[in-house]
Formats: C-alpha cells, structure tokens, sequence
C-alpha cells in the first residue's frame, strides 16, 4: 500500500535513511583487507608545536612503529631503554593475567561485574608510562593498566571489585569503577565521555595556576558520539587547555560498531581537526606507538601548545563486559583476522628480536603474574565476597552523600538499622 | 566633584542599602578576594559582567583567569567546574538562565552530586552554581523557569533561593565556602526590588526594604536555616525566593496574622523550623511559583502531613504556577499571585 504521507502524484525522488551495518555478523568470514594499515616507520613526526591545520596526514593514516620483522622503525620510535620495554611488557601481562582471573571470579559468583581491556592494554599502559606520575588521568572503565603501571595495589582493585569490607569505595560503586587521589586517578564514573569535560577542566586549573601538570582522559570511539566530549574538544581548543583525548577505538560499543559513531565517513583523530586540536592516529595494538604518540602529546600541552586529540586503532578481543556475548553480534573470526595482531604479543616478539627477551622468559612472567594475582585473590577474599554480609557498616550507606548528614539522612539511617535488626537481630556483626 | 562643606552635607546613611543584584556582585568580590581558589565562569561573565551585571567590573579586578568568558555549553560549564572541583578550585559557575541548565544536568546529577559518595571522599565538587531564575519579567517559556524541584529530587545536591539582598550575598558566601555542590537559584523578579504581585504597579526599589541593608565585608547566612519573615498566629505560609514578597503582601493587605518562613534552603531543609510554626499555628500553606505537580509543594506538604499531622486544623493548602509552560501573554494569569493567594488563606482560614 502507497505510503498516505508521499502524494502519488510526487515526482521528487524517495529519500531513503542509511542504517550503518558492521561488514560481519556471526557465522561470516572476516575479512580486514579494507582496512589499510600502513607501513611502520613511514610517518613523519612533526615538531610538538606544529599547527594542527598540518596534522592532516597523521589524522587520517597510522602512527606504526613496530613492523612485521618485529623491528622499531622510523621517527615515532621512541627508543626505550630494553629495561623499560621489559618494564612495560610486564605491566601488560600483568593485566592481563589480572583480567582472566576477575573474569573468571565473577564467573565463579565472587561479583557481579567484570570488565576485560583484552587487546588494549598498550593503550593505557604505554600511554600511562608516557605521563609523568603525577599527571592527572581521567579514565574511561578499561584503563585499568593505567593502576596497574602506577602501582597501584592490586589488593586494592580486587577489594574493590569485590565490594567487600576492605573496599576503599565502601562497597558503593560497580566493580572496576576505581578512584585514587594518591595516584592521579580520577574516580571512574559508568556515564560515557563525563570524564572528558573534567579533564579538560582540570588541565585548565592547572595551566591558571601556573602549575607543570597536566591531564589525560580516554574515552571509547562510542561515547565519542556524547555532547560531553564535544564540550570537552571545545573547550580545550578555546583555552589551549594541556590535555590530552584519548579516544579508544576498539571497534564496539557493546554490539554496536563503530560506524554508530561516525567511522563509515571519517576518523576519530579528525575529530580533533575540525576543532583545531592537534590529532595523531595510532596502532592501538604497537607499544612503541602508543608510548611514542602520547609522550609527543604531553611534550606538546607542557610546552603551551596545547591540546592533543589521539585515536588509539585498536580491537576489542573480548566481550564488552561479562554481562554480553559477543557471538552474538560479531564474527568470532574477527579477533584472529585482525590486521594489527595482539599488543602483549608484538612487544614481546620486539624484546626477542633485539635479544633482550626470550620465551623462557616470558613464560616465567605469565606464570609469576598468574600466581602473584591469584595469592593475592585470596588474600582478598578474606576481606569478603560480594553478597556475603563483610560489607561496610549499614550507616556508610548515609555518609559522604553530603559533608555532613543532613537531618532526613540520620533519620533514614536509623530506620536502615532498625530494618537490619528486625531481619537479622542485633547480634549480626559489621554495623 | 566639588567639596561640599561640612555644614550642607546629606547625613550620612546609617546603613548601606544593595540591590540584590548588588548584594551578589559583593559576595563574589569579597570570595574571589579571600579565596585564590574561586574562579568565575559562564556566559557573558567576564568582560561584559553578565547579562543581569551580577559579575560587573569582576574581571578588570581580579583578571580574565579568575573571571573569564564560556562557550555556549552547559555541559561543558559543569563539566568543566567538576574538573576544576577535582583540581582543588572552588569553581561559581554562572548557567545564564536557570532554563538553559538542562544540557548541564548529568554533569550536575551523575557526576557533581555523586562525586564524594562514589569516590568515598577521595574527590569532592565544591562548585556554587548560580543561575536566574523564575518568571514576572515577560521571559516567556525559556527565561521565566523554576526547576527546583529537579535538584531537590537529587541525592548530593543542596538548592539554596535567597529572597532579600542581606541574604543573597550571606547565603552566596556561604554556598561557595560548602564542599557540597549547590544550586543558588537567584530570583531575578527581584533582582531590583521586592514584589507584591502586583504586575502592573510600579516596581519598589530595594532601598525602601529593611532587607536592603547589607552589611559590608564577609559575613554568611548559614545553609539549612529558614528566616521567619514575620510572626503570626492564623496560619503559616511557607515560601522561598519572590513569593516570600508576595505572600508577605498578600497577607499585609488582608490583614491577616500570618506566620511566613522563608525557606532560603531547600535541601537541606529547616524541618525544625517548619514543625514549630505549623505546631503552633495548625494551618499551613506552601507557595511556589514553579509548577505543581511533583514540586516541592509536594514534598513540603507530605512532610507537614507526616510530621505535624495531629496538629493540623486544616488539609494543608498549596499555591504554585499552572502545570503548562511559562507562558509570555498570559504570564499574569499563570503567575501564583494575590487572587490565588487570598482564595486559598481564605479557604484554610474557614475550616
């Protein structure tokens, strides 16, 4: 039947609405020889003062620094001593042991909630390594190789994401959402890109203040599609704020692709063009890149001249989170076809390649990381799982939602515990 | 200016009188003086001093990164001040118009309201958002707003309204010295001057008003504290910003023997203040000007219900604006004035 909307008599023509479709869905060959990936070594690495209108190329290409023959090429070649590439490779291989062990703990009824960063862990850990400790971050929910390198206690994140009594959050926020002052870590909020907007505003205390420290935020490529981070793009262009956007583009956003975010039509590193932000484009899966591309973007906010938008091209391995299975939407070929291959594994093929590393070695890593996070899993656990009543006294649950209780929350607090003794008795321990 | 001899001179007021306007424009003086940490920012703020002038002259004396200029983004302004909270700076950004604070609410209600709570006091938003609102100035559907209730809904949030210049710049000075983020909603009906309600009278400057008189230097009206406007027996009549005049008129003029708090703080509310007036007077009537479905009329009544209830003498009454958009023609027939007022005294007055 003729739409009653369009008169029959019209001879404009039909529009028609584009609805992006990933190439793959489950059952499909995955095939990645569209994406152009570049040579390692060819791009040219501009001054950190450069005006963003010469930024270009590097928007729309990839930064590549490690090669197929495992070797570092051209100007982004940081040039880490072997010890900090070993440093660096330990800290992501620690990740990622941290990561299948959590994963496997909520599996086993330890939490509700975990969340993996498989296959992007150069892209907080490098990156991290490339700040000074005392840059402030803002991170997005897969940074957790940022804490790792900061030395953070893994104890820590584990009481935390078990919500129990020895939890720093008080058992109120999803696992993995950590906070630490101590290590410039903002606090992680679960809304998308809020961050971004932060911390371009911190970076613009910082440069009011006169201070030297400046600020990085990681956001996915989908939240990029949030107003918060084109507030926080404006704003950083308008105050020359020193910071740096970071934009994870690990391909999905839960089972969305990146197109829903504009990756049919352009780059995310373009993004920052459009602003007058400087704008890098970088092999998220190449260590050396992403230390390389971040390490140019802090020289460059240091320096005054402002902010740096950095598209991480990388790929999601796993699930977003445990609450999704990507079968469901995606190829599974897609992680083994991927063209940039695994980040822990290039780094390590590098270290042997210039003969600072060997398998020996690396299985000796993996196997101390795997021990090292599960003997401090159970020192956790002794803190409490979640749901298993060594939780944080009744009263916290009030605290902290003002400075100071305010009368209608003493009062809500006391009807909380007065609950708690008529289901439990007023010998239950832990408040 | 020629020197006037001593014998001819006016008598030298005994008191300074400040429009509320200027009674702001004081308190961010005097904060931005004392405190390195308070930064101003907003639209039209910095140079231009604001479209109301409550930052006029700020800029030239304190410098343009103490008091600077915003893209047009509430987002971004939050955003931004939340950041900036988490820096160490006691940011008093200024949303133009409490209508366009909208694009700037997940910034206010999942990240500055929850700061503290979520980071278990690693990091706090200490930001004062100022921002005009209300209607009674032809504003239409975008400038004439009252969305309190929206932040009094929000855990973490406190909305303080001042009604008088003397409060405006105690409650504002105190609202910036909170580690809580706060909503000051200005009412910008009686920037220049208080309100009877009577629209087509001419205004009455704030110099005639006992509450003009605003001490010079620091001084703090505490948050969570009501005033009582005058005392009275009849009944009690709780209202915040323009209303607290216009129910003080309305009350005057029919010579009735009202008790009327002002507010001043909405959350945290003065609920110790309220349950003493309603005890002693049994009949309570609650006036905004913001819509009336789920604004905080509601709240105010269900809680003089649940805790005053056996001293009531009468179903507690509620005075608001119509549930439509502000509307520009008919501003005075939406606008809670005397006719609304009077009918509901009337009506409490005669159970």
């Amino acid at each position: 039947m003729a739409d009653p909307a369009i008169p029959a008599d019209s001879n404009r023509p039909a529009l028609a609405l584009h609805v992006p479709e990933p190439r793959y869905r489950p059952g499909d060959a995955a095939d990645f020889s569209h994406v152009e990936v570049g040579t390692p070594g060819a791009q040219p690495r501009p001054d950190e003062g450069v005006h963003p209108s010469q930024m270009t190329d590097l928007a729309y290409s990839l930064v590549r620094v490690l090669g197929d023959d495992n070797q570092a090429h051209g100007p982004w070649n940081p040039r880490l001593d072997s010890d900090s590439l070993r440093t660096m490779l330990g800290h992501m291989a620690l990740v990622r042991a941290f990561d299948e062990r959590m994963f496997r703990g909520q599996r086993q009824g330890k939490t509700s909630f975990y969340m993996k960063c498989t296959g992007e862990e150069a892209t907080s850990v490098a990156a991290a390594m490339a700040l000074a400790s005392d840059d402030m971050v803002f991170p997005s929910y897969r940074q957790q190789g940022i804490l790792i390198t900061r030395g953070y206690p893994l104890i820590e994140m584990i009481n935390q994401i078990y919500s129990n009594r020895a939890d720093k959050l008080k058992g109120r926020q999803l696992p993995i959402m950590y906070s630490s002052r101590e290590h410039s870590f903002f606090s992680i909020s679960g809304n998308l890109a809020t961050q971004c907007p932060q911390a371009v505003g911190w970076a613009m205390s910082s440069a009011c203040r006169g201070d030297s420290r400046i600020a990085a935020t990681w956001v996915g490529e989908g939240s990029t599609a949030e107003g918060d981070f084109h507030s926080a793009c404006t704003f950083a262009a308008v105050y020359n704020a020193p910071v740096i956007l970071n934009v994870i583009n690990n391909q999905w956003a839960i089972s969305s692709f990146s197109g829903f975010a504009g990756a049919e039509r352009t780059t995310f590193a373009a993004r920052g063009l459009g602003y007058g932000i400087a704008a890098l484009r970088v092999d998220g899966n190449d260590a050396l890149a992403c230390y390389a591309a971040q390490q140019w973007a802090a020289n460059r906010a240091r320096g005054n001249h402002g902010p740096t938008l950095i598209e991480y091209f990388t790929y999601r391995a796993e699930g977003h989170s445990t609450s999704d299975d990507p079968s469901g939407y995606r190829s599974a070929q897609e992680r083994e076809e991927w063209p940039l291959g695994d980040p822990i594994t290039r780094l390590k093929n590098h270290l042997i390649a210039i003969g600072e590393w060997d398998e020996e070695r690396q299985s000796t890593m993996d196997r101390d990381c795997a021990e090292r996070v599960k003997a401090t899993t159970k020192e956790a656990e002794k803190n409490g799982i979640l749901g298993h009543g060594l939780h944080h006294p009744f009263h916290t649950m009030f605290e902290d939602v003002y400075e100071e209780l305010p009368w209608h929350l003493e009062e809500q607090a006391a009807q909380a515990i007065r609950e708690r003794i008529a289901k439990f008795g007023s010998e239950r321990p832990f408040g | 200016m020629s020197e006037t001899p001593a014998s001819v001179a006016e008598p030298v007021l005994e008191k300074r009188r400040l429009n509320m306007i200027e009674a702001i424009n004081e308190a961010l003086d005097i904060m931005l003086t004392r405190d390195p940490d308070v930064i101003i920012m907003g639209e039209d703020v910095g140079y231009f001093g604001g479209v109301f002038r409550a930052t006029a002259g700020l800029q030239a004396r304190h410098g343009k990164t103490r008091v600077f200029d915003t893209p047009i983004s509430e987002c971004g302004i939050i955003g931004v001040a939340v950041g900036m909270g988490a820096y160490g700076l006691r940011p008093v950004p200024e949303i133009q118009f409490a209508d366009y604070i909208y694009p700037g609410l997940d910034q206010l209600i999942s990240e500055a309201a929850r700061l503290r709570y979520r980071s278990a006091g690693d990091y706090i938003a200490p930001l004062t958002v100022r921002s005009p609102f209300g209607g009674g100035i032809f504003g239409g559907q975008t400038h004439s707003q009252s969305p309190e209730a929206l932040f009094t809904h929000v855990a973490g949030l406190k909305t303080v309204i001042p009604s008088t210049p003397h409060d405006a710049k105690g409650l504002l000075i105190a609202a910036i010295e909170d580690n809580d983020p706060v909503i000051f909603f200005e009412p910008k009906r009686i920037y220049n001057g208080p309100f009877s309600g009577y629209y087509d009278k001419p205004v009455e400057p704030w110099k005639k008003h006992s509450d003009s008189v605003v001490p010079e230097g620091y001084y703090k009206v505490p948050l969570g504290k009501a005033r009582t406007v005058r005392e009275g027996e009849a009944l009690t009549v709780l209202a915040y910003g323009t209303m607290v005049h216009v129910a003080e008129a309305v009350a005057r003029e029919k010579g009735v023997d009202a008790e009327i708090l002002d507010l001043r703080t909405l959350v945290p509310l003065d609920i110790a203040a309220v349950e003493k007036s309603v005890e002693k007077t049994g009949r309570c009537l609650i006036v905004h000007e913001a819509t009336r479905t789920s604004g905080f009329g509601a709240e105010l009544s269900a809680l003089v219900t649940e805790r005053c209830f056996y001293h009531l003498e009468a179903p507690v009454e509620r005075v608001t604006g119509f549930d439509t958009p502000y509307p520009h023609s008919l501003e005075w027939a939406y606008f809670p004035g005397p006719v609304r007022i009077g009918e509901a005294i009337d009506k409490l007055l005669s159970e």
